[in-house]
């Protein structure tokens, strides 16, 4: 059914977003513990979390997500310490959270065996050490839970678990009313299932749902016979909700009436103490919390329809087919161009500059689809390398720096796992035990960095860490002892070649095998998956003071900005990324240094590169008396290409040569010019020296 | 005609006043000649980039690969485009202008010396009445090996 897509669609998004936003919380939480608007913020995502998973019926998901709140409401009330043992059993439950959420996204029922950790984050509620909670894990006494409470209703017979009871227990005291809603649809209404979602539609605007009989997904599988009712909470009066429903069509009637949630009538609550003493606590704080949350009520709500807006999902194939329709568009325009300015014909220039303009605005965003921020990938870090240090019993910092550089998604995609194998390996063999790191006059937390830039046509990934670097001798005994180099290789190696070997695959120079960087199957693996993203990795490591693994990736598939040029009779196309200037100089102004070719530009002397006779360009023209320069950079160096004349300045689609002609020297593309040929875009990175 | 299902059919192209053949399924397409953009240091058989439909596509002289004389382009010289396994390729040929069934009874292995061709290229030659048709390895002639070879040589 669409429309359970597209609730299920949205409530996967918004559960990852709140999960994502729990965990860095919780992070931020263990550096300032006593940070209560931290705590806050959790519990606001853990509270939208909870309505959204009981509105689609996700029992064990919210259960579990009303539990956690419980323990971060003691924490806001200052009956529970915050420290790392607690915050584990947090993560740990965090954990069964996004398990669910992902076994939901696979299409499962979200169902899970929560019991253990709800049991455990009962203790730390009901007041015990949370590190003797974690211990004694294992001894868990069944407790009969308890299930379905009757509520009294009017028309139909109305369960509430105990959960969406206190869900209707907390808007009471935030001044909402709770309505049960019947409605029912005219006998002959043939879409049942789109006359309920427009219902829905209507109540959410409303206020929100708690609950509907029969279940979201029966009822759009129109899996009922005429009439439904749903729990609302809501501000509208009855007289309001009831015109508003009947103004969707083929609906007999709407009844609205409230719904008495007279705590005192539940039959079983005397056998849960859990709930009992959920109550008085409630009530204690009733009033000091009641203006608080009502604000994060209408937080979450106008967030909810902020993401609900911007999420619209799109299957990447077809932005792929968008983006190969709009190269050939380029590709025509350029021609257009050319032609307009060919005729000289001003009505016709005018319209294809109109038209270069729009398709222009129409690229920049056909772009920005595809791409997304790296944070994507780098979010799930901080996580992972919290643990990792408690499990290693290391103090590691990790650092985070150009998480909002954007890549091509696709390529997102694939440098999550190459990412974690680094991660995981500085943590291991990098960093050293706070100890040893004392001995060396270290600091005792060592640091990882992590990070991300744009550079050129390239974006790159660094993974920093000022750990013990790579052992030569210690790679070397252990490359020679597994045959990969022979000791007389050994010898003459260089430092470099060196690092390389340890993404050699069997390798590990880790004096024992930990669980976390396994055993040697990694790097190797690291390396392969980067190579074939058409990037490339490199090492630099100095001993005592730590390794960087740069790792480049390309833009793939992608329209750059060029300034074309030509050489002799030959088109070749710069990417403007590189270029800081063009200029036309002087033979004589032209100087000679260790007999190589130099110029001055603005007080600093920079090589000259003779395009022609490094692309041995036939020769074709006479030698002018003036030099057309591109001047171009890499990072700090600089140089100037020699070139016989400008064309200008182009957009173009990057194409590759295919899978034959790869590794060509100083070469990082090609391009379909206007004229339909094909130009050559030229790597000036490997023009600089 | 009586369909033999051992038969295959080979696009047969002229080089050097000998014929030889390439399986059909080989072949993208044969196009005429047109502009063909350089590619600089790269191996001598290498003519460079043409633009098909959209597509960059390398082109590469099988005269200069197979060492033979090169000669200027005619009107019937033409591009087959050829694609083997991920790599899509042109070579240019003098002719190709024929398309036969050869089954695969009809194959012998390749003789020793078979005109001027390396035999390490050679799948086999097949008769035809008088007609002797060379069928090439087309993976062996693009052996990318060769390449990287070449690209430490210039390094």
């Amino acid at each position: 059914m669409m429309e359970l897509n597209q609730y299920l669609e949205v409530f996967i998004e918004e559960s990852k977003e709140h999960l994502q936003t729990v965990n860095d919380s919780l992070l931020e939480l263990e550096n300032s513990p006593e940070d209560m608007t931290i705590v806050g913020e959790i519990f606001r995502s853990a509270h939208t979390l909870k309505g959204m998973a009981a509105t689609m019926g996700y029992q064990d998901l919210a259960n579990l997500t009303h539990k956690m709140e419980n323990v971060l409401d003691a924490v806001r009330n200052n009956k529970v310490v915050v420290d790392s043992d607690m915050l584990d059993i947090v993560f740990e439950s965090v954990d069964d959270l996004e398990a669910m959420v992902t076994d939901i996204a696979a299409g499962g029922s979200g169902e899970r065996n929560v019991e253990v950790i709800v049991e455990k984050l009962k203790r730390i509620e009901n007041g015990e050490k949370p590190a003797e909670v974690q211990q004694s894990g294992t001894a868990i006494k069944k407790q009969d839970q308890v299930k379905n409470q009757t509520v009294s209703a009017e028309n139909m017979e109305l369960t509430l678990n105990e959960f969406e009871q206190t869900v209707l227990q907390e808007s009471t005291e935030q001044g909402f009313m709770n309505y049960q809603i019947d409605v029912k649809l005219d006998n002959n209404c043939l879409l049942k299932g789109a006359r309920v979602f427009m219902v829905f539609e209507v109540i959410e605007d409303i206020g929100e749902v708690i609950k509907s009989i029969p279940p979201v997904e029966q009822l759009e599988e129109e899996n009922f016979d005429t009439s439904f009712s749903v729990v609302v909470i809501s501000k509208m009066d009855i007289e309001e909700i009831e015109r508003r429903i009947m103004n969707v069509s083929e609906v007999e009637s709407a009844h609205v009436s409230l719904v008495t949630n007279d705590t005192n009538q539940k039959p079983h609550s005397e056998a849960s103490p859990l709930s009992e003493q959920e109550l008085d606590k409630k009530e204690s704080k009733a009033p000091e919390v009641a203006s608080k949350s009502e604000k994060n009520e209408s937080n979450t709500q106008t967030q909810k329809a902020a993401t609900q807006s911007k999420t619209i999902r799109v299957n990447i194939e077809r932005l792929d087919v968008l983006m190969n329709l709009f190269e050939e568009l380029v590709i025509d325009r350029g021609r257009l161009e050319q032609i307009s300015n060919d005729l000289e014909h001003s009505e016709l220039q005018e319209t294809v500059e109109r038209m270069s303009r729009i398709s222009g605005d129409l690229q920049t965003i056909i772009l920005n689809m595809r791409m997304v921020p790296v944070e994507q990938v780098f979010n799930r870090f901080p996580r992972m390398v919290r643990q990792l240090t408690r499990d290693l019993q290391k103090k590691v910092n990790l650092q985070i720096i150009g998480a909002e550089t954007e890549l091509d998604r696709t390529v997102i995609d694939e440098i999550g796992d190459p990412l974690v194998h680094l991660i995981r390996n500085s943590l291991d063999h990098g960093i050293e035990m706070p100890e040893e790191r004392v001995e060396k006059g270290k600091p005792e937390e060592g640091t990882l960095q992590l990070k991300a830039y744009h550079s050129g046509n390239h974006v790159f990934i660094e993974v920093t860490d000022d750990g013990g670097g790579i052992n030569r001798k210690k790679v070397l005994k252990k490359a020679i002892e597994n045959g990969v180099v022979t000791q007389e290789q050994s010898e003459t190696m260089e430092d470099y070649q060196v690092a390389e070997l340890i993404m050699a695959s069997g390798f590990s120079t880790a004096d024992k095998i930990s669980d976390v960087s396994g055993r040697g199957v990694g790097l190797d693996v690291v390396k392969n998956t980067i190579e074939s993203l058409g990037g490339s990795i490199s090492i630099d490591s100095k001993q005592n003071e730590g390794t960087k693994f740069s790792i480049q990736l390309p833009l793939t598939l992608s329209i750059i900005s060029v300034m074309l040029v030509e050489v002799q009779n030959e088109k070749y196309a710069v990417p403007l990324s590189s270029i800081i200037e063009t200029a036309i100089v002087s033979k004589k102004d032209i100087m000679h240094a260790h007999n190589k070719l130099v110029m001055d530009f603005r007080g600093s002397v920079i090589p000259l590169v003779d395009l022609k006779s490094i692309l041995e360009v036939p020769e074709t023209l006479e030698e002018e008396e003036h030099y057309s320069v591109v001047i171009v950079r890499r990072g700090e160096k600089m140089a100037g290409l020699v070139v016989n004349s400008f064309i200008g300045q182009q957009e173009v689609v990057l194409k590759s040569l295919g899978n034959y002609l790869t590794n060509v020297f100083a070469i990082s593309g090609a391009t379909i010019l206007g004229d339909g040929q094909v130009a050559l875009i030229l790597d000036t990175n490997a023009l600089i020296k | 005609m009586p369909e033999n299902l051992q038969d295959d059919k080979f696009i047969v192209f002229q080089l050097n006043h000998e014929e030889y053949g390439i399986p059909v399924q080989q072949v993208g397409s044969i196009e005429r000649m047109q502009h063909i953009t350089r590619v600089p240091r790269t191996y001598n058989f290498m003519k460079g980039v043409i633009n098909l439909r959209g597509v960059v596509t390398p082109i590469i002289d099988l005269r200069t690969r197979f060492g033979l004389e090169e000669l200027p382009y005619t009107d019937s010289t033409r591009m087959i485009i050829v694609r083997i396994e991920d790599i899509e390729i042109g070579i240019i040929v003098d002719a190709a202008n024929d398309v036969i069934d050869i089954s695969e009874d009809m194959i012998e292995p390749a003789p020793e010396v078979v005109g001027t061709v390396d035999v390490e290229y050679i799948r086999g030659v097949a008769k035809q009445g008088n007609r002797l048709l060379v069928l090439l390895n087309l993976s062996k002639v693009l052996t990318v090996k060769e390449l990287n070879n070449l690209k430490a040589v210039e390094g």
